[in-house]
């Protein structure tokens, strides 16, 4: 029976579409040396999680894949990361549109001080992305529905979004993210500064969201990827030690380390 | 009792993997005293000592009961993953098998108060002696290697078995004889063929045992694996 | 299962390790006692620096308070078509052709005929009564008479000043002992004083033009006012303001977001502190050598004066606005930059919104400083001239000589009557008034742009 599962999953790989091509990717902070030689492939529509003990470099990679490592002036990077076959270091790519395709979530909620609408509507103005209020109006309504907000705050579109609960600003913030309409979805630890039941919604949220865009999730819960993702990936002292689907990797790893972090057990 | 090559950070759950472990090993030495106990007294037609047996079979079931009750209480404190989770999956099968042989032993009881007070002749019994000697070895080797998590162990449990199966088919045949011989034999040779079956089921429950210790090393099904090895 | 539940833990005697709660310890009475010494300090020294903000107060209140009350006397004076109209054809050309001298006699005798109306007696000559009005009377008169024309013949009641002695009599001043050696009054002068005062002719009431009007010369510090200096201010930190806050800000944005983190901007940085330490008269050199003598723009203008106060207040603007940008939490440029904004529209947008209460206070504290400031504007020639005539339009306002106040207030108390000894306290009340109301200001408008993040 097991072995029967994993040739439907090596089946369902051939056919699956990669979203992202990372291939010996080495990011440096100065002297450290960060991320080692990743070599790593993002399925399309797809959540892939990144698990791994602190400082193993998993938030440095996620954000390479949208070069925000560019803001860190000491920040160096080299191998190529392709999304749909174009490298995004290429000296051609501007960050600014990268970031309009590929969209980031936080770990701790930062909406703009401005009124829920404003911050909604600022990626999509800046690109310009609508044509005229109606346009903007049905924009903003879609990506509150999308993020699942719609309902609560459709009532007070004009009011600061500081002043939405932790749950309900992660969910602005997605909807801020995605309303520009990105593939890509990268979230760093997002649920981490939320109680369970916010944690539940927002994972629920992922999993409608994943037949839209391709998402990868950073989180430090096991508990989470093992919920949210189809792939996981495990990183290690700034090396991927091993990846998977999320089934495999969660009752049978293939490497001691994996099986060590995943168990609780001094690695 | 396994040994953790490294241990858990929190140590109370590794206390409480050991814990387990240790009721398995508990269960199982029980469940083969009862086996070999049963059959000796199915040969000297002992039947007090088969009701004894009988009596205790309980205390094997309420094992059982704690052993599935730990396991539920560890998925939900514990979040088991990877190797701890199909450990304790593991016990759960391991110690479901080791009461259907603790059931096993009780069916043998009832052959024995099935017979009246006269004695056996060992040519009747030799071969099903033959055949408990081989059941309790598979049984010990089961939980031997299920305790070792030896995976190479384990298929050699799960071939051993056609030999019980083997030595089952000529118990039957023989004792088949002997009611042919003689219908006064009947009563004698239909209860010791009967706890014949009976090992050999105690046998087949041995293999799960073996399989249940190969997925847990290898998260891999054992039976497949044979039966892919014996159709090629 | 474990050891632990089987191992027996003793019970530890109350007694022997455990105290009350409610008895307490004497480290903690120490500990409480050092306290209260050190609140103690703390309101000791409050109430030392309030009591010099009450006596600094108090004596300036005192001193100036004066300064804007001012007698008058009401007089009526009859102006003679024969003397001030030869012509007869009430032409202002030619009645201009008249000077205060003229007027003289028309006062002299304006001041007998209402004395006399009053009943006074005396046998003060015309000339010695004309001391005790203001030498402005008689230009105040003539400037009446050639914008209205038509008064010429009738007799018209003024409220003329009167002279800064009678006016220090009024306000306790001037002692009769001191009078003994002046050669402008004397006690007979004094008593009419006194009885006029009892007739209400001469009153001391508020005088506006104490705050708007123009300085004026040593003999006449009736007359003298603060409001053509306040003007020079006043268009001082005008260019200042729109010179100082887009540079500073720009600057200081470029530096913080944009630059490198190299030596260089290091060292940038660390010259923009020491500048901010920078004696003030050092300012005023460089504005002396850079903009009145290389850049020849006219000496005592406001327009040189605020570019002085500009450099000096730059730096304080700068370092205000780097720490308010330093303020705003990464976590909203990285919103920004996640969202695919530029940096620039990162930091327009978003970091200088939530920066600008930080900013708009740094600025008008800088202004408020500059606003204050005498030393710079004393090389540049704006200290020592006296301001006496208003700027006519908006270009002289910047270009003409002109002075500001914390220098008109030092060059009245530099004068030796002490009439602008007393007008010196009164601006500098006016001075307090001006810097009270921009740091109301600067309080409410960081009130209204403050942003919760």
């Amino acid at each position: 029976m097991e072995a029967r599962a994993t040739d439907q999953a090596i089946a369902n790989a051939d056919h699956e579409v990669i979203k992202i091509e990372a291939r010996g990717v080495d990011v440096y902070y100065g002297e450290a040396h960060a991320i080692k030689g990743v070599d790593i492939d993002i399925a399309e529509k797809t959540v892939t999680s990144f698990i791994g003990p602190s400082g193993c470099g998993k938030s440095t990679f996620l954000r390479a894949i949208n070069r925000m490592n560019d803001t860190i002036d000491s920040c160096r990077v080299t191998g190529t990361i392709k999304l749909d076959g174009e490298d995004i270091y290429d000296r051609r790519v501007d960050p600014v549109q990268l970031r309009a395709r590929v969209g980031m979530v936080f770990q701790k909620p930062n909406p703009f001080p401005k009124s829920i609408f404003d911050n909604v509507s600022y990626g999509p103005k800046i690109h310009g992305m609508v044509r005229g209020k109606d346009e903007m109006d049905e924009l903003v309504q879609d990506s509150l529905r999308r993020a699942g907000l719609w309902d609560e705050v459709k009532d007070r579109l004009a009011q600061p979004g500081t002043g939405l609960s932790g749950g309900q600003q992660q969910r602005l913030c997605i909807a801020r993210a995605i309303a520009t309409k990105p593939e890509v979805l990268l979230m760093d630890e997002p649920c981490s500064a939320l109680d369970p039941i916010a944690t539940a919604i927002i994972e629920e949220l992922i999993d409608e969201l994943r037949e839209n865009f391709t998402i990868c999730i950073v989180t430090h819960s096991m508990q989470q990827a093992a919920r949210v993702s189809q792939k996981t990936a495990f990183f290690h002292l700034g090396k991927l030690i091993e990846e998977g689907a999320t089934e495999e990797i969660f009752t049978n790893p293939r490497d001691k380390k994996t099986q060590d972090y995943i168990t609780g057990r001094i690695g | 009792m396994p040994t953790p090559t490294n241990e858990h950070i929190v140590s109370s759950y590794e206390d409480e993997l050991i814990q387990l472990a240790a009721s398995i090993a508990e269960m199982g030495g029980a469940v083969e005293t009862a086996i070999s106990s049963s059959v000796d007294a199915l040969l000297k037609v002992d039947h007090t000592a088969a009701r004894e047996l009988l009596a205790a079979d309980a205390k094997i079931d309420d094992m059982q009961r704690a052993i599935d009750e730990t396991v539920v209480s560890m998925i939900a404190r514990r979040q088991p993953m990877a190797s701890d989770l199909r450990m304790i999956i593991a016990s759960i099968h391991v110690a479901n098998d080791l009461e259907r042989v603790g059931d096993m032993a009780k069916t043998i009881c009832r052959r024995t108060l099935q017979l009246d007070g006269s004695r056996l002749s060992p040519k009747f019994y030799n071969g099903l002696r033959h055949m408990t000697d081989l059941t309790l070895r598979q049984l010990k080797e089961a939980l031997d290697v299920y305790a070792a998590r030896d995976p190479e162990g384990a298929i050699a449990v799960c071939e051993a078995d056609a030999e019980i199966d083997a030595l089952y088919v000529s118990l039957f045949r023989e004792l088949l004889t002997y009611m042919m011989e003689d219908p006064r034999n009947i009563t004698q040779c239909t209860n010791l063929l009967l706890a014949g079956k009976s090992l050999e089921r105690a046998g087949d429950h041995a293999t799960n045992i073996a399989e249940a210790s190969y997925y847990l090393q290898t998260g891999k099904n054992l039976a497949v694996l044979l039966e892919q090895k014996h159709k090629s | 299962m474990s050891d632990i539940a089987t191992r027996d833990i003793p019970v530890k005697a109350a007694a022997e390790t455990t105290r009350s709660l409610f008895e307490r310890d004497p480290k903690i009475k120490a500990r409480w006692n050092a306290e209260g010494r050190f609140r103690a300090y703390g309101i000791g020294a409050i109430s030392i620096g309030l009591m010099f903000l009450v006596v600094l107060l108090v004596t300036i209140i005192g001193n100036g308070l004066p300064a804007f009350t001012q007698t008058y006397v009401h007089l009526n004076i009859e102006l003679k078509a024969s003397k001030l109209d030869p012509k007869g054809n009430r032409n202002p050309d030619d009645m201009a052709k008249v000077m205060t001298f003229g007027y003289n006699p028309l006062i002299e005798q304006a001041l007998e005929e209402d004395l006399a109306k009053a009943g006074i007696e005396t046998d003060m000559k015309a000339s010695a009564l004309r001391k005790l009005l203001s030498s402005s009377v008689a230009s105040q008169v003539r400037d009446y008479v050639l914008s209205h024309p038509g008064e010429v013949g009738k007799t018209v009641s003024f409220e003329v000043l009167a002279s800064g002695r009678v006016d220090g009599y009024l306000k306790g001043r001037v002692t009769r002992e001191a009078l003994a050696q002046d050669k402008n009054l004397d006690a007979a002068h004094l008593d009419i004083v006194d009885t006029l005062v009892k007739k209400g002719i001469v009153e001391r009431r508020f005088n506006l033009d104490f705050i708007l009007g123009a300085d004026a010369s040593d003999s006449r510090p009736e007359s003298a006012g603060i409001g053509v200096s306040m003007l020079g201010s006043l268009f001082m930190m005008l260019v200042v303001l729109v010179l100082s806050l887009p540079i500073g800000v720009a600057a200081s944005i470029y530096l913080e977001e944009f630059a490198a983190k190299n030596w260089f901007t290091d060292l940038i940085e660390v010259n923009i502190s020491n500048l901010a330490a920078v004696p003030s008269i050092v300012f005023g050199i460089l504005g002396l050598a850079a903009f009145i003598q290389f850049a020849n723009l006219p000496q005592s203008a406001p327009l040189v004066g605020g570019l002085v106060l500009t450099l000096m207040t730059l730096p304080t603007i700068i370092i205000a606005t780097r720490a308010s940008l330093k303020a705003v939490p990464p976590s909203i440029r990285d919103a920004a930059l996640g969202v695919g904004a530029s940096k620039m529209q990162a930091v327009f947008h978003h970091v200088l919104p939530l920066a600008m209460p930080g900013i708009l206070t740094g600025t008008i504290i800088g202004l408020a400083q500059a606003l204050g400031e005498t030393a710079p504007l004393l090389l540049i020639g704006m200290v020592g001239f006296i301001a006496s005539n208003p700027p006519t339009d908006l270009v002289a306002g910047f270009l003409h000589p002109n002075s500001a106040m914390p220098a008109q207030i030092y060059e009245w108390a530099k004068r030796a009557d002490p009439a602008y000894y007393e007008r010196a306290w009164g601006g500098i009340i006016i001075l307090l008034v001006f810097l009270a109301i921009m740091n109301i200001v600067a309080v409410i408008l960081r009130r209204r742009f403050e942003r919760r993040w």
